[in-house]
């Protein structure tokens, strides 16, 4: 296939969507698309928001001072930043040339492992016969805990999950052992015929089983401020209430998957689809007992991660190189999707219990809540989770006194995850559901007691002792939502055809989002690159981040583009490996390309630097004459092609390979404490929603969406724009339709897609209206850019409040009890009470 | 006999000849060819990665249809054109559904993209320019955890709008040609007495040779049979698929009659079903994916004797008659007397189903509700059919209500029925007493569908629903989606 090679044969018309197509809104404003449900122009005119033009970050901040940044990072030479290329796989993507793990040419004599799972879910292992197992045709191997020659231990801190089972079972489906086949049919049928003796126990399934129990994975932990008993008692109003938030399948498209190729000396490559390539060649190494040195981890790209890759992803790299080790032979280890789903972590689901007290305009005067948190087998992620809840637990909301706090209870299902939000989501859901019980109790709109909660000046700053500096931000962004999708209009046309309507019933609600960005484990805020120019002029791209689809690498290339003012197509994305930069955080938190984006434009710039330095020495120009862009660089009235520029540096023995590193600023958080400020910045969003139900099934059909984000100055605006539609529709998917329904003996029921239902295409409204908000972000981030990621997934809260509004609209008697997932019947048993 | 399957691939004849008759085409492709653009999501033809397109000769037209490689037996494309999505760029150009899916930004981990630029392909192939509904109808089938879908659906806007750039249409008549030199009467038969993919030709040699192999494994569609391949990793030495069996597949209307031969494929199914009613051709809009419509067939819903399976309740509810035939002896049956219990039916060794005959509608009222969590490519929690012979009076003479998801098996709700004969239709008395009349019907169960609870109220608010209905001519107040007059009026 020649077109799966290099970028040369097949483009897509860079008229369309190239860097010199000019911006279709002009300055300073943002376009809105609508879809209009018929054939659509050809003309690609939905890159939204090309040539925002924000004012200007305010003064005093030093945005030049990071190494490598010229003063004036947003002037009107950018050619690459803020522009909305395609993703640099978009091509190979449609084509099928894109690889993935299973894609990877198997080397000569590769095996294949299959995975022998635990039928029980909570028992003592009193025996394992594998008899049937090693002869069955095919099987060269078979492998258990007493063949782990090092640790037998995937957790990333905790020490309390092994890779195979060993004295006890914690799960249905945990791993017990592995065969090793000539043939993944083979391997997979050979695991079946395993014999089991398991002393089973009666499983730990759910929150109250846990708190029965009172087994837990972590300590209890809580923070908060203030009397919030005495605030409680001193309120004008009370209310309380139980909501259960349930988990989340990641469901990525492309299943757990790892290839372990054994090299010399005890070396071990192992192509992994991970999220984080350093821990997986960490704990590789520690299941192999031998030093992280002698594993390299690589990854190109994933079939989607979502989050279900950060951990999760480690434990079949281990497994696929204990089998590599033992055998010595390649071996590979993908998941059938069932066992992937049965196997893997998934969204915590929680039950919070709430108090609230307010006055008459529903003002919080004070609140206290407990995050009931299901994390499952093993703590895995489970501190940064919950943490992360209670981070979120005030949304965009001042809580003047508030206690909040959180229990991390051990069940016997899969140990849950990380999942875009990372815990954020359950926290946030909470408080909007407190919101419209507090409109419903006042008889106020739900909007205006969001409004007047919100964070602003003098009141401003989180529980966790964080001020919000910018809270103009979010007050301005849902004034302008709340205007442009006719908010109040529609309210009323709603309340019109409700009283109209037995039948099918409508509710609408507008929900804010604020979320913190960085890792709240500081340590994990540091980003590596690593850039090298060939003679040629061909620029070698490599940074710390994974490509999970989000659009990552194809950001980071813009910004190398732009320091070097190449074209994009020299600049030679490659695939993240352990070996060329070293020691990574996880592709996770949001924080991509903020991190990887900072590190690549220092790589990059000292490079540059190098450049601009010798052809002040060899052509006698001053630094401030010199420009590189369009492939050239111009110096006095003279320009040279960037490549010949390279070639007589190299010439002169000027250093043409740079790393970059860069840490976040500003951030510190004393955990014990309970203070500090744990984010670089804030993101904001928010979503207007509108539903209708059929009170007599509880089906129900999203009918229109609005949506303001703000990115601040998005690196790339069609990527920002798909992360956002993407994320909300995700976020809506675990509110509505996304339900994990596990058995009495602790199976997962819902472990395949026919069973476990993630939105298609006709669940998203024809009318989904997305803007991109103008505005900087105040903090110098690169180009004043904001992290995307994790944000949007929870404008879906808006989906989930709306359809609380409708069956509020069907009671008629205040607002009645609604769980999420919102299924068709939750929603029925909201309206009628008891089914 | 013929000892090999053949197809078309890449403008070459493929015979195998030699293959394990379980074998996937999805494994064929990614394991033996080595074409690995093509994904495997999930294994059991729900997620759509692994959608590649078919083109077989219809009548001496060439017809694209997109099937799930991941649970398609590679014995299933005799006959066929295997287009995968390596082969759409042509001398270094892009086909148009791809161009527009990278012009829109369409992806984004891109695993899921081969599958849905195969969808938006058979869309494309089929020269017509769909609507909204039309766009996602043939997007159900493939699942994106990325995007939110909005770009896909714009680029299959733009696609369709390319007809002029069209690079497979030089193509047509050579493939067309290369198809009909494929065509022969011949019975297959890959492999031996003890395993064998085997594929008659005939009617009486599909009879002969499910006589002597019993114990062999009757294959239509594979939309379900894939699976124990996929996930029971059940072996099925002996497979006989019914395919290529002359006449199985025919369609025939008389006047207030249809018949659906057994291996008459979903969408060809809701081709003539959809006809009689607007409500049938949205339960068959929303059965399955149109993956699985291309692949599944009215015989093999029936015949796997699903309790979810949406066929049987509603042809159940018209009045069906189901046609089993055995060696040389031929029985008929009323639909609903052949589901005996949970997937047990009355169906004797070597005895298959033929096909089913449908009493039309003709001035009945029809109406059909499939209830699920999501409202396409789901299986339903409980999905309720109705047909109501009606006096001039307004009374109910005749009631036929039918349910899946309500028991074991699609059952009639004799008991309802019953207190609404004789009963005026918009009688609110007799419907309450009817919608009670469901418990001595049904006792539901609790899966992770739904609970039973939720069934029994739904089974008898659909019940009330299809009544109002009736009564007041109209359905604007008391659906969410397809309405009966918009989709009316779209014909």
């Amino acid at each position: 296939m020649r077109q799966n090679e290099g970028s040369g044969d097949l483009r897509v018309p860079g008229s369309r969507l190239g860097a010199s197509d000019p911006s279709p809104s002009g300055e300073g404003g943002s376009r809105r698309r609508r879809e209009t449900g018929g054939a659509l122009p050809a003309a690609v005119a939905q890159a939204p928001s090309v040539g925002l033009r924000p004012p200007p970050p305010p003064a005093g901040e030093d945005h030049a001072a990071l190494s490598g940044m010229n003063g004036a990072p947003d002037g009107p030479a950018l050619r690459h930043v803020h522009r909305p290329l395609p993703h640099d796989s978009g091509i190979r993507h449609v084509a099928g040339a894109a690889l993935y793990i299973d894609d990877i040419r198997e080397p000569d004599g590769t095996l294949h492992v299959a995975l022998g799972l635990s039928p029980a879910a909570r028992g003592r292992l009193a025996g394992l016969d594998l008899a049937a197992v090693r002869a069955a045709p095919g099987v060269v191997a078979v492998l258990t805990a007493a063949d782990v020659p090092g640790r037998n231990d995937i957790s990333p801190a905790n020490a309390d999950e092994p890779v195979f089972a060993e004295g006890e079972v914690l799960f249905h489906g945990q791993p017990v052992f592995a065969v090793v086949a000539t043939t993944r049919d083979a391997a997979r049928r050979a695991a079946r015929l395993a014999a089991f003796d398991i002393a089973e126990e009666a499983p730990s399934l759910t929150v109250e089983d846990a708190l029965a129990r009172g087994e837990t994975v972590l300590p209890d932990y809580a923070f908060g401020r203030g009397d919030v008993e005495a605030a409680l008692a001193g309120a004008t109003h009370r209310l309380e209430g139980v909501l259960r938030i349930g988990g989340q399948e990641h469901f990525y498209l492309e299943g757990q998957a790892a290839l372990a190729v054994p090299g010399e000396g005890g070396d071990m490559l192992v192509h992994s689809s991970t999220q984080h390539p350093s821990e997986v060649q960490h704990i590789v190494a520690r299941a192999l007992a031998i030093p992280d040195a002698f594993v390299t981890c690589e990854v190109r790209r994933m079939g989607g991660g979502f989050g279900g890759k950060e951990t999760q992803a480690t434990q079949w790299a281990v497994i696929a190189a204990l089998a590599a080790r033992a055998t010595g032979r390649p071996c590979k280890l993908r998941l059938d999707r069932d066992d992937d789903m049965a196997v893997t972590g998934k969204r915590h689901d929680m039950r919070a219990d709430w108090r609230v007290g307010f006055d008459d305009d529903g003002r919080i005067a004070a609140y206290d809540v407990m995050f009931n948190a299901r994390c499952g087998c093993s703590a895995d992620l489970s501190q940064g989770v919950v943490d992360r809840t209670m981070f979120h637990a005030d949304n965009a909301y001042f809580l003047p006194a508030a206690r909040i706090a959180t229990r991390r209870l051990k069940t016997n299902t899969v140990s849950n995850t990380a999942f875009r939000g990372f815990g954020g989501p359950q926290g946030m859901l909470a408080a909007e559901r407190a919101m419209d019980e507090i409109a419903a109790r006042l008889g106020r709109d739900p909007l205006d007691v969001r409004k007047a909660n919100f964070y602003a000046p003098g009141r401003d700053e989180t529980p966790y002792g964080q001020s919000v500096e910018d809270t103009d931000v979010l007050a301005a962004l849902v004034e302008q939502l709340e205007a442009d999708c006719d908010y109040r209009a529609r309210r009323e046309a709603i309340a019109a055809f409700n009283a109209r309507s037995p039948v099918l019933k409508k509710g609408l609600a507008l929900t804010p989002v604020k979320f913190g960005i960085s890792f709240t484990l500081t340590h994990l805020n540091q980003a590596g690159a690593l850039v090298h120019v060939y003679q040629d002029g061909s620029i070698h791209l490599n940074h710390g981040g994974t490509e999970m689809g989000q659009g990552l690498f194809i950001k980071v290339a813009q910004v190398v583009a732009e320091e070097f003012g190449v074209g994009i197509e020299r600049v030679r994305i490659t695939a993240t490996t352990t070996a060329k930069v070293p020691n990574t955080s996880p592709t996770a938190a949001s924080s991509g390309s903020d991190l990887n984006g900072m590190a690549a434009r220092i790589a990059a710039g000292t490079i540059r630097q190098r450049l601009v330095d010798f052809l002040c020495e060899t052509f006698d120009v001053a630094e401030g004459e010199i420009e590189f862009r369009d492939d050239r660089v111009f110096f006095g009235n003279e320009s040279l092609a960037f490549a010949e520029l390279v070639k007589k540096a190299y010439q002169a023995r000027v250093q043409l390979s740079a790393t970059g590193f860069y840490r976040t600023p500003k951030i510190h958080w004393d955990r014990a404490a309970g203070r500090g400020q744990p984010f670089f910045y804030f993101a904001y969003g928010a979503a207007c929603a509108e539903v209708t139900i059929d009170t007599m099934t509880g089906e129900y059909r999203l009918d229109r969406v609005d949506i303001l984000h703000d990115v601040g100055r998005s690196l790339n605006p069609a990527i920002d724009i798909g992360q956002i539609e993407g994320g909300f529709v995700q976020g809506m998917g675990w509110l509505t339709t996304e339900e994990l329904v596990f058995d009495a003996k602790g199976r997962l029921a819902t472990h395949a897609p026919s069973t476990y239902k993630i939105p298609v295409a006709s669940d998203v409204p024809a009318d989904f209206r997305v803007t991109l908000f103008p505005s900087a972000n105040r903090q110098a981030t690169i180009y004043r850019s904001k992290a995307v990621g994790e944000p949007p997934l929870m404008l879906a809260n808006s989906v989930f409040c709306a359809i609380s509004d409708a069956v509020r609209a069907a009671r008629g008697d205040g607002l009645a009890p609604l769980d999420a997932p919102a299924t068709p019947e939750a929603v029925l048993r909201a309206i009628v009470g008891a089914l | 006999m013929r000892r090999a399957i053949r197809f078309l691939r890449r403008n070459e004849t493929v015979e195998a000849r030699n293959f394990e008759p379980r074998t996937t085409l999805l494994d064929w492709l990614r394991l033996t060819e080595r074409s690995t653009g093509t994904k495997e999501g999930c294994g059991e033809g729900d997620c759509g990665a692994c959608t590649v397109v078919l083109r077989r000769l219809v009548d001496g037209r060439l017809v694209s249809n997109p099937v799930n490689a991941c649970i398609l037996l590679l014995g299933q494309v005799d006959g066929a054109e295997v287009l995968t999505v390596e082969d759409l760029a042509a001398d270094g150009r892009l086909h148009p559904v791809q161009q527009a899916m990278v012009e829109r930004h369409g992806s984004q981990c891109g695993f899921c993209t081969p599958g849905i630029v195969m969808s938006l392909l058979a869309l494309y192939e089929t020269g017509e320019t769909p609507d909204r509904q039309g766009v996602t109808d043939a997007l159900a089938g493939n699942l994106c955890r990325c995007t939110g879908y909005r770009p896909i659906v714009e680029a299959a806007f733009d696609a369709l709008g390319r007809i002029e750039a069209d690079p497979f249409a030089q193509r047509r008549l050579e493939v067309a040609e290369a198809l009909a030199a494929l065509r022969d009467e011949a019975d297959v038969l890959v492999g031996d007495e003890r395993s064998f993919f085997a594929a008659p030709a005939s009617m009486e040699a599909l009879a002969r040779l499910y006589l002597d192999h019993p114990d062999a494994t009757l294959v239509a569609g594979a939309t379900d049979v894939g699976l124990w391949v996929t996930k029971a990793l059940t072996d099925l030495p002996k497979i006989i698929w019914l395919g290529r069996v002359a006449g199985l597949d025919a369609v025939m209307e008389e006047e207030a009659t249809l018949t659906l031969g057994a291996t008459a494929t979903l969408v060809r199914a809701r081709e003539a079903l959809g006809a009689l009613d607007p409500d049938l051709d949205e339960l068959m809009r929303r059965f399955g994916s149109q993956q699985v419509r291309a692949s599944g067939t009215v015989g093999g819903n029936i015949a796997n004797g699903s309790p979810i399976g949406d066929l049987a309740p509603a042809l159940i509810a018209l009045g069906a008659t189901l046609h089993l035939r055995r060696g040389d002896a031929s029985r008929r049956l009323p639909l609903e007397g052949f589901f005996l219990d949970y997937r047990k039916q009355d169906r004797q060794p070597g005895e298959f189903v033929t096909g089913v005959t449908v009493r039309k509608p003709a001035g009945r009222q029809v109406r059909a509700f499939k209830v699920t969590k999501r409202f396409d490519e789901d299986i339903s929690a409980v999905m309720g059919a109705f047909c109501f012979d009606m006096a001039d009076d307004g009374t109910v003479r005749e009631a036929r209500i039918a349910y899946g998801g309500m028991a074991g098996i699609p059952k009639r709700a004799r008991a309802a029925e019953a207190v609404l004969t004789g009963a005026a239709i918009d009688d609110r008395a007799a419907a309450e007493r009817a919608v009670a009349a469901l418990d001595t019907d049904f006792a539901p169960l609790t899966d992770h569908r739904a609970s039973a609870a939720y069934r029994r109220r739904v089974a008898g608010n659909l019940l009330m629903k299809a009544l109002m209905e009736i009564a007041t001519g109209d359905d604007a107040a008391t659906r969410l989606i397809a309405h009966r007059e918009v989709r009316h009026a779209a014909e």
